[in-house]
C-alpha cells in the first residue's frame, strides 16, 4: 500500500495526482502540495538524517523552514544541493534525494558510535586535546576530523542553473501572508500604497491554510489582492537580512519546485527592496522543551504535528503524546484527535486549565502537572516515561509520535536586523521586538499578538499606519475574520526537565549541532558564561537553523546556571540570513565571463581577424600581439618590436585615458595637477606630465596637449584613467573651485593609435592629408589636425617606444576605416601591428617608466624625475614630497640592468631581488620590469636599486629564489638604446 | 545599503558613489607649513558618531558632495553641494 | 577551582566522573586598586600582550580590561587565516616571528587552539601580477619564510575547482605560502586568557575604560566603570576603536575606522582545503574543520563603527566566490557578520610607545591582526616593558607617517578604505 500515513481525507495536497520521488534509492509517491517531509511522513519514513556530531538518527522536528533534523542532498549531479530541508523542499515528479552525514546508510551509520562515546566528547572537548604529538595535528587528527565533520556534498561542477538580480522599490513592504499580513498588505494598498507581499511559503496565508473554517476569508483576501494593480504578491520568497536606509534583501525561489527551470527561467531571484515602510507579519516559531530523548524521530513540535495533518493529510503518527507548557499546543491535540489520531496523552507541566478541561471533554488523557523524562526508541519513537513534577508517579506509556510545545517565539530576525532591541515578555516568556529604529513595525505573531483575529485586526492598522507614514490617507476598511475562540496564550515558562532519578539521557538544546543542556551547563562551569561565549564554546545556535527552536531553550539553561534572568542573559545577536541564502542567487548574471563588463576598442574585430592574442587588463581586452602561423614564446613579440625598430609598426592605444580640458583657468588648474608647468606649453604642442598623489608618491603620467589657448587634452595611463579623473574633479571641486576649468573624459570618443618606426613619417605622409608633417614643420612633441582617408583626425608626435612617432586619435566611429588606412599607407614599408608585449619590450629598451615603476610607492626623485619637480608654485604632493623619508638618499633609484650572459638561456625576471653576491640574503631592489631586448640582442630590464645610478657599471645578481635562479648583471642607465633621444628627433 | 540623496540627482544607492572620508579637512593654503598638510592628509578625528564626509557621484552628476552620516548607526541627517556647509548637530 | 592541565587522559578520567573536575578557565577576578600595567582591551592582542608580558618578562602584575566579555571584537570576528607573506621586511619579518609563535602555541598554552597549516594560495592573473607576486615571494625567501610560485597546473593540481575554462580573469599561478593556514579564532582569545590567568593575570571582564588619567605627560590610571585603577604603564590594544581610547589621551591618529564583512556557509563535506584568495577581485576562502566555508573580501568602504555589513559588498563578493569556484553557485551561505577596522593611512599596523609617557600603543591592524596576535602581544609586551620597541616592531610607529616612511604594501596611498 502506499502513502500507508495519509489521511483519507483533508489537507491542500491534490490527492487527484500522484508524484513520484525517490529517497536514498527507493521509490514513493505523494501529491502535489506536499513538502519532502509531508510526503516521506505519509509512505511512514521517518528516519530523514543524522545529526553532525554523535551522528544520532532524526525525523523531521518541523513542518517549516526552522528545521534542524531532516536535511538532504536534493538532485543529483551538478544539481545536487547538501542540507536541503525537507520540510520546506516542494515535491516535483521525480525528485531525487539522498540523506546525508552518514556511512555506509542511514539505517546503519558507524559514525553513531559517536554518540556512545558522548561521555568522552563534551562541548569543547577539541580545545583540551590532539595536542600531542604536535605534529598529529595537521597529519592525523584534522584530517580525521574534517572527514567526519560537514553535512552534506557541495556539488563538484559548476551549476547549469542561471539566476538573476531584481530591484524593486515599494511604499510598503509586508513580510509574511499570514492573517496579519495579508491583512496588512490589503490595508496599505486600499489607502492607494504601493505593495510587496513576500511570503517564504509556496501558498499565501501562513497559519491559515491550517484551518478550513478561515479558507474563504483567506481565498476572498488573496483574490482581492491579487487584482489590486499596485500590489506584487510574491510567494516563494525569502526576506533574508534587513540593511540601513530600508533596504531589503530577499530571494525568491522560482524554478526550486520543478526538476528543473524552463527554459530561459531562472532557477532564483535575488530581490533588493528598496521599501519606504516595512510591516514584519513573520509570525512565530515553536520551541521545544529539554529532555533526555526529545531528539529521536517521531518527537516532533505540536504545530508541526498540527500542520502535517490539517495541510497536508498526513498522520506524522498513529499514537501521539503531547508534552506542553501552554494552552497554543491543545489546538494540535485537537486537530490530531479530529482526525482521528488517537492521542494517548497530554501532559502539561501546569495544573488543571482550561483547556485541560476542554480536552477531558474531548476525551484525551491527561496528565497534569506532569513532565517527560525519556523517551523509548531507537529510529523511531515507542513510547514515554511520565512522572509527576515532583519526582513521584513515573508511568510509561506506548506511543509513536510525542509533539512537543515548549511556547513561541515571535520571528524578530528581520527586526533585530536594523538593531530594534528586544524586549523580554514575562506573559509569553519571550523576546519581543521593541521600539523600531528603522521605518518599520512588526504584526500579528511576530510581536507576540496571537489568534487569527486577533493578528488580522493588528496586522490591518499595522497596514494602514505604515501606509499613512508614506503619506498615504486611510481607506475603508475591509471585513476581518469572525473572533475566534481566542487563541490563549497562557503558558507557564518550562525549559528543561531536570531533577534526580533521571537516567542520564541527553537533552538537546541544539539538535543539529548536538548540544545538550549538559554542555551549557559545563560551558558555564569552566567560565564561559557570557551567552556568547557559551555559544561558541558549545557551537549552540550555529547550525544551519541558527537555533530557531531551541535557541532560547539553551539560554535559559545558561540563565538557570548563572542564577540570572533570561533576559540578563539575553540572545546571541541575529544576524542575516533569516534562511541560508543560495550562493549563486547574490551572483546573479555575473557569472563566469560576465563577472565584469569587457570594454573593446574599436578596432576589436581587426585585432581577432588577424590573430590577436587578448590580455584582461582591468576591464579592457588588449592584443598581447598577433598571431595566425603558430609562432610560439617571443617570436611574433620579438618580429613586431624589430618591425618598429627598423621600419614602422602600428598599436591600438586607444584605452589610454583622455580628458578634454577648457576654460580660462585651464593652464593653471593643470600647473597645479601636474609637478610640472602647461602654462607655458605653447598651443599646438605636447609635453610630458607627473603628477603626484598628495602625500608625495608618483602617481600617474602621460602627455597633454595644448589645442588652444583655454584648450588642453591630457592623457593618462590605461589602468589609472578613473581615478586620475576623480581626482581632478575631487580638486575642481573641492580645492579650489575658484578655478574656472571644465573637463571632461573623451576616452571612449576617440581612438588613438600609435605609428612608430623609422618609417613612421614615411606612411603618415602616404595617407595624412592637410598637415605638413615634415621635420622642420612638425617636429618633436608638435601636434596638428588633418584627415585620413576622409576622416577626421589629430596628429601627436609623442613616442614611447624611443623611435620616432607619431600617435594618431580620431573620432571613435571612424577608428578601424583610418586603422586600415594606415596599414595599407604602410604596407610598402614593413608595417606591422604590434600589441602590448612588443609595446613593452620597446619602451624597457628606451627606459620609459610604466606600471610596475609607477606602483604607488616611488617618488619623483625614485624614478629620476626631479627635474620634473617645479621649483615656483603649487602642485599636488609638493609639501609632502619633501619629508625625509622620501628624499632619503638610501631609497631605491630606478637603474637599468642588462644580463651579463648574452645566451639568453639565463633569462631575467620581473620580480627578482638586486643582491650583491650569488649567496647574498640582502635586497637592494628589486627588478620592475624585464625583456629580451631586440637592439642589444640580450636580456635587459628596469630595476629600482638603492644606490640607484651610482651603481652603474656594477655588477650584481638579480636573484628569484622562488625558482632558484640567480642572475648576473651589470647596472645600466635605463635609457638601453638612444640615450641621447635622437631617433625621436629625427 | 545606504541610500544617499543626491543635491543634484536625488536619492540613489551608494552603489553609484565613490568614498573619500572626513570632509573637515581641507588642502591647505599652498603656503602652510609642512605639519598643516601632515594633518590634512593623514590625521583624521575618526568620531563615532555624526561624520561629515565626501561622496563622490561617480555613476550619476559626478559631484562631490557632502553627507552628514552618523558612523554608528548610518543614519543620514543631511546632504550638501561642495561648497555649502553642514553643521554637527551637538 | 582552577582548570588544570588539559590532555587527553584527563579528557578521558573526566568524562568517567561527570566532568565535575573542569575549573574555570580563567578567573573572574574583583580590579586591583593599582597595576604594574594595565592593557586596556580583551581581545587575542591584549590577552597575547599581558600573556608575554608575564611569560617573558616576569610582569604579572597586570591586569586586562575589557568592556565586554573578551574575545568578542574583532578576535571573534575575523576569517581566520594566519600567513606571513608580505613584501616588506618591516611586515614580513614581525609576522613570521608571529607565524613562528603560531607553530608552537599548542604546546606554549596547552590549549588547542587549531592552527593547520594547510597553506595560502594568492592567485595571479596576468605575467604583471604574477611579477609582483614574486617580488613578494622571493622577498620572503630572502628573509627566510616560505614560498612557492605555482604555475597554472601546479595550481590547477592544488585546487582542481577553480575555474580554468571560462573565467574573465584567467588563472595564470599563485604564491603559495605552505605554512599559511587557518587557526580556531575563540580559542586564541581563550587560550591566552587561561595562559595569563595561571601566571596571576587579572582579566577582569564589563570593565570599560571611561578616561585615561595623566599627571604632567605620564599616565597615572584608568577610570573605569568598576572603578579607579591605577597603573605605571597602560598599553592600548582595542584595535576597531582606537581612535577613540587615544583621544583620551589627547592622540589624533592616522587611522580610520572601517567596516570588514565575513561570511560562512552551511557545513559541507570537505571542498577546499586551504586559504584561496582571488587575485582580480577581493575574495578569500577556507573551510573550516566544521564544513563551513569561511569568506570575505574588502571593506565595505566608509567609516563606520556599525558592526553592520551592507549589501552592495555582499553581492561583490559573493559574485567573484562563483567565478573563481562555479561550483559554489548551489551552496548556501549560512550567516554574515561585520568588524571594525582600525585602518591606517599605509596598511600597516602600530605597535610603539606614544608621546604621552607611560602609554603604548597596539592597534591599526587594517584587517589583517588575527594573524598577528601572537607576534603583536610579543612584540607590545617587550615595547611595554623594556619601553623600547624590539627590531621588529621598530618600524610600525606613529611617527612614520610624518617623516614619510610608510609600509604600504600596496602602493595605495593615504586613502584607509583602499588598503
Amino acid at each position: 500500500m502506499t502513502q500507508p500515513m495519509r489521511l483519507s481525507s483533508g489537507g491542500r495536497v491534490d490527492r487527484t495526482r500522484r508524484i513520484e520521488f525517490r529517497f536514498d534509492g527507493q521509490s514513493f509517491e505523494g501529491h502535489p502540495g506536499d513538502t519532502l517531509a509531508s510526503a516521506l511522513l505519509a509512505n511512514g519514513v521517518r528516519l530523514m538524517g543524522r545529526s553532525f556530531k554523535y551522528h544520532r538518527p532524526r525525523g523531521a522536528l518541523t513542518a517549516g523552514p526552522e528545521e534542524p533534523s531532516a536535511l538532504v542532498e536534493l538532485r543529483l549531479g551538478a544539481r545536487r544541493e547538501p542540507n536541503t530541508r525537507a520540510t520546506v523542499a516542494e515535491l516535483f515528479d521525480g525528485l531525487e534525494a539522498k540523506s546525508q552525514n552518514r556511512f555506509p546508510s542511514l539505517e546503519f551509520d558507524i559514525a553513531a558510535i559517536n554518540s556512545r562515546l558522548s561521555r568522552f566528547l563534551p562541548a569543547g572537548f577539541y580545545y583540551k586535546t590532539f595536542m600531542w604529538p604536535a605534529a598529529f595535528w595537521e597529519k592525523v587528527y584534522e584530517p580525521l576530523i574534517r572527514r567526519a565533520a560537514g553535512l552534506g556534498r557541495a556539488a563538484a561542477e559548476p551549476d547549469p542553473d542561471e539566476y538573476e538580480s531584481m530591484h524593486a522599490h515599494c511604499d510598503v513592504l509586508v513580510v509574511g501572508s499570514g492573517a496579519a499580513g495579508l491583512a496588512a498588505a490589503r490595508a496599505a494598498a486600499a489607502s492607494g500604497a504601493r505593495v510587496i507581499l513576500a511570503e517564504q511559503d509556496f501558498e499565501l496565508g501562513g497559519g491559515l491554510l491550517l484551518d478550513p473554517a478561515r479558507e474563504a476569508w483567506r481565498t476572498e483576501m488573496v483574490l482581492t489582492l491579487a487584482a489590486m494593480s499596485d500590489v506584487k504578491l510574491l510567494p516563494r520568497m525569502t526576506v533574508v537580512g534587513f540593511y540601513e536606509h530600508n533596504v531589503l534583501g530577499a530571494v525568491e525561489r522560482v524554478g526550486d519546485h520543478l526538476a528543473e527551470p524552463p527554459p530561459y527561467k531562472v532557477r532564483q531571484r535575488f530581490w533588493t527592496i528598496r521599501a519606504k515602510q516595512v510591516v514584519l507579519a513573520t509570525g512565530a516559531t515553536e520551541r521545544l522543551i529539554a529532555f533526555p530523548g526529545n531528539d529521536k524521530p517521531g518527537v516532533m513540535l505540536a504545530s508541526a504535528a498540527e500542520t502535517y495533518v490539517r495541510r497536508f493529510g498526513v498522520a506524522p503518527g498513529s499514537r501521539a503524546a503531547f508534552f506542553v507548557n501552554n494552552d497554543w499546543a491543545y489546538y494540535a491535540a485537537f486537530a490530531l484527535k479530529q482526525a482521528g489520531i488517537d492521542v494517548a496523552a497530554i501532559v502539561d507541566v501546569r495544573a488543571e486549565t482550561a483547556k485541560a478541561v476542554a480536552a477531558h471533554h474531548l476525551g484525551i488523557p491527561l496528565s497534569l502537572g506532569c513532565e517527560i523524562v525519556d523517551v523509548q526508541g531507537g529510529k523511531s519513537v515507542r513510547g514515554v516515561t511520565v512522572r509527576k513534577r515532583d519526582g513521584s508517579g513515573v508511568s510509561s506509556l506506548e506511543c509513536d509520535l510525542l509533539c512537543v510545545s515548549g511556547g513561541h517565539d515571535p520571528a524578530v530576525h528581520l527586526a533585530s536586523h536594523t538593531r530594534a532591541p528586544l524586549i523580554w515578555s514575562r506573559e509569553l516568556a519571550a523576546f519581543l521586538p521593541g521600539k523600531p529604529v528603522q521605518a518599520e513595525r512588526s504584526a500579528g505573531a511576530a510581536r507576540g499578538v496571537f489568534g487569527i483575529a486577533a493578528a488580522a485586526r493588528d496586522g490591518a492598522e499595522a497596514g494602514a499606519a505604515a501606509a499613512e507614514a508614506t503619506g498615504f490617507k486611510s481607506a475603508a476598511g475591509f471585513a476581518l475574520p469572525a473572533p475566534d475562540d481566542a487563541h490563549h496564550t497562557s503558558l507557564e515558562p518550562f525549559w528543561e526537565v531536570r531533577g534526580p532519578g533521571m537516567n542520564g539521557g541527553k537533552s538537546f538544546v541544539d539538535l543539529q549541532n548536538d548540544v545538550t543542556s549538559a554542555d551549557i551547563r559545563l560551558a558555564h562551569q569552566e567560565g564561559y558564561e557570557h551567552v556568547e561565549h557559551a555559544k561558541r564554546y558549545t557551537t549552540h545556535t550555529m547550525a544551519t537553523d541558527q537555533g530557531k527552536t531551541g535557541g532560547i531553550v539553551g539560554v535559559a539553561v545558561l540563565a538557570a546556571a548563572r542564577g540570572d534572568s533570561i533576559e540578563k542573559v539575553g540572545l546571541p545577536t541575529y544576524r542575516p540570513y533569516v534562511t541560508p541564502v543560495t550562493w549563486g542567487a547574490v551572483a546573479g548574471r555575473e557569472v563566469g565571463k560576465h563577472l565584469v563588463p569587457t570594454r573593446r576598442t574599436p578596432m576589436h574585430q581587426w585585432h581577432l581577424r588577424r590573430g590577436g592574442v587578448f590580455l584582461e587588463t582591468g576591464l579592457w581586452l588588449r592584443p598581447l600581439y598577433y598571431t595566425t602561423t603558430g609562432e610560439t614564446g617571443w617570436e611574433p613579440i620579438l618580429r613586431e618590436a624589430r618591425a618598429v625598430r627598423r621600419a614602422v609598426g602600428i598599436c591600438d592605444v586607444s584605452t589610454l585615458g583622455k580628458i578634454d580640458v577648457q576654460g580660462p583657468d585651464a593652464a593653471v588648474f593643470l600647473d597645479r595637477l601636474y609637478t610640472n608647468t602647461f602654462s607655458t606649453l605653447p598651443v599646438g604642442k605636447a609635453r610630458y606630465g607627473l603628477m603626484l598623489r598628495e602625500d608625495g608618491m608618483v602617481f600617474d603620467d602621460g602627455t597633454t596637449s595644448r589645442l588652444g589657448e583655454q584648450h588642453y587634452l591630457m592623457t593618462t595611463t590605461t589602468a589609472k584613467a578613473a581615478e586620475v579623473l576623480e581626482h581632478m574633479e575631487y580638486h575642481a571641486q573641492v580645492a579650489w573651485p575658484e578655478l574656472d576649468a571644465q573637463f571632461s573624459t573623451v576616452t571612449d570618443q576617440w581612438v588613438q593609435m600609435s605609428v612608430a618606426g623609422p618609417r613612421a613619417r614615411d606612411t603618415l605622409l602616404n595617407c595624412v592629408a592637410g598637415l605638413d608633417l615634415s621635420n622642420s614643420a612638425f617636429p618633436f612633441m608638435a601636434i596638428g589636425a588633418g584627415e585620413v582617408d576622409g576622416c577626421p583626425v589629430r596628429v601627436f608626435r609623442v613616442s614611447f617606444s624611443g623611435e620616432l612617432a607619431y600617435e594618431i586619435a580620431t573620432p571613435a566611429g571612424y577608428g578601424e576605416r583610418v586603422w586600415r588606412a594606415i596599414i595599407e599607407a604602410g604596407a610598402a614599408f614593413g608595417i606591422l601591428p604590434y600589441g602590448l608585449e612588443a609595446l613593452s619590450l620597446l619602451r624597457v629598451e628606451k627606459g620609459h617608466v610604466a606600471g610596475p615603476e609607477l606602483n604607488g610607492q616611488t617618488t619623483a626623485r625614485d624614478l629620476g624625475m626631479e627635474k620634473m619637480l617645479k621649483k615656483q608654485g603649487d602642485y599636488i604632493g609638493r609639501v609632502l614630497a619633501e619629508r625625509p623619508g622620501l628624499t632619503d638618499s638610501r631609497r631605491p633609484r630606478l637603474v637599468g640592468i642588462r644580463a651579463v650572459d648574452p645566451s639568453f638561456e639565463k633569462r631575467l625576471r620581473g620580480g627578482a631581488h638586486l643582491v650583491a653576491s650569488r649567496d647574498s640574503i640582502d635586497s637592494l631592489g628589486w627588478v620592475t620590469s624585464v625583456t629580451r631586448s631586440v637592439e642589444l640582442e640580450n636580456w635587459i630590464g628596469l630595476a629600482m636599486l638603492k644606490r640607484g645610478p651610482d651603481d652603474k657599471g656594477k655588477r650584481l645578481y638579480a636573484a628569484y629564489p622562488l625558482k632558484n635562479e640567480t642572475v648576473e648583471v651589470e647596472i645600466t642607465s635605463p635609457h638601453h638604446i638612444d640615450p641621447e633621444n635622437a631617433r625621436v628627433r629625427a | 545599503m545606504h541610500r544617499i540623496s543626491c543635491p543634484f540627482c536625488g536619492a540613489r544607492d551608494e552603489i553609484e558613489f565613490h568614498y573619500r572620508g572626513d570632509a573637515t579637512v581641507l588642502r591647505p593654503a599652498p603656503g602652510a607649513e609642512a605639519e598643516v598638510f601632515y594633518d590634512y592628509v593623514y590625521t583624521r578625528d575618526n568620531p563615532m558618531g555624526w561624520h561629515i564626509e565626501w561622496w563622490h557621484h561617480v555613476s550619476g552628476c559626478r559631484q562631490w558632495i557632502k553627507v552628514l552620516r552618523n558612523t554608528a548607526t548610518h543614519e543620514i541627517k543631511a546632504v550638501s553641494k561642495a561648497q555649502d556647509k553642514i553643521e554637527k548637530p551637538r | 577551582m582552577a582548570s588544570g592541565r588539559y590532555s587527553a587522559f584527563r579528557l578521558l578520567a573526566e568524562g568517567l566522573g561527570g566532568h565535575r573536575g573542569w575549573g574555570r578557565a580563567w578567573r573572574d577576578p574583583a580590579p586591583k586598586p593599582a597595576y604594574d600595567v594595565v592593557i586596556i582591551g580583551g581581545g587575542g592582542h591584549g590577552l597575547a600582550s599581558a600573556y608575554y608580558l608575564a611569560k617573558e618578562h616576569g610582569i604579572a602584575n597586570v591586569a586586562v580590561l575589557e568592556r565586554g566579555a573578551i574575545g568578542l571584537g574583532n578576535t571573534g570576528r575575523n576569517t581566520t587565516i594566519v600567513r606571513s607573506n608580505y613584501l616588506y621586511p618591516q611586515n614580513n619579518r614581525f609576522y613570521e616571528k608571529s607565524l613562528q609563535l603560531w607553530e608552537g602555541l599548542e604546546q606554549d598554552l596547552n590549549f588547542n587552539v587549531m592552527m593547520s597549516q594547510r597553506g595560502v594560495l594568492n592567485l595571479f592573473h596576468s605575467d604583471s601580477q604574477r611579477d609582483q607576486y614574486a617580488r613578494r615571494g622571493n622577498s620572503m625567501r630572502l628573509n627566510g619564510i616560505d614560498a612557492e610560485l605555482l604555475d597554472r597546473e601546479q595550481v590547477r593540481r592544488l585546487v582542481p575547482i577553480l575555474d580554468f575554462d571560462n573565467a574573465r580573469f584567467p588563472i595564470y599561478g599563485g604564491l603559495l605560502q605552505k605554512r599559511g593556514g587557518t587557526a580556531r579564532h575563540d580559542a586564541v582569545a581563550w587560550g591566552f586568557a587561561r595562559g595569563a590567568d595561571k601566571y596571576g593575570v587579572d582579566i577582569i571582564q564589563n570593565c570599560e575604560v571611561t578616561s585615561i588619567r595623566m599627571t604632567r605627560g605620564w599616565v597615572v590610571g584608568v577610570e573605569t566603570t568598576r572603578g579607579y585603577i591605577a597603573a605605571k604603564k597602560i598599553g592600548i590594544a582595542v584595535a576597531g576603536h582606537t581612535s577613540h581610547v587615544a583621544s583620551m589621551a589627547g592622540l589624533r591618529l592616522p587611522v580610520e575606522s572601517h567596516i570588514l564583512q565575513a561570511f560562512v556557509s552551511e557545513g559541507l563535506k570537505p571542498l577546499i582545503d586551504g586559504v584561496v584568495t582571488f587575485g582580480a577581485g577581493h575574495f578569500y576562502m577556507s573551510q573550516s574543520d566544521k564544513g563551513g566555508l569561511v569568506f570575505g573580501g574588502g571593506l565595505d568602504g566608509y567609516n563606520s563603527y556599525a558592526r553592520r555589513g551592507n549589501l552592495p559588498t555582499v553581492e561583490h563578493v559573493w559574485t567573484e566566490g562563483v567565478a573563481l569556484i562555479p561550483a559554489l553557485s548551489r551552496v548556501r551561505v549560512l550567516r554574515q557578520w561585520a568588524g571594525v577596522m582600525d585602518m591606517t593611512f599605509d596598511g600597516s599596523p602600530l605597535i610603539c610607545k606614544t608621546p604621552v609617557e607611560g602609554l603604548y600603543l597596539n592597534g591599526g591592524w587594517c584587517y589583517g591582526g588575527f594573524k598577528a596576535t601572537p607576534g603583536s602581544g610579543w612584540c607590545f609586551a617587550h615595547t611595554i616593558a623594556k619601553d623600547a620597541p624590539h627590531e621588529l616592531n621598530a618600524a610600525m610607529t606613529i611617527e612614520r607617517f610624518r617623516q614619510g616612511r610608510t609600509i604600504d604594501e600596496k602602493g595605495a596611498g593615504p586613502f584607509p578604505w583602499l588598503h
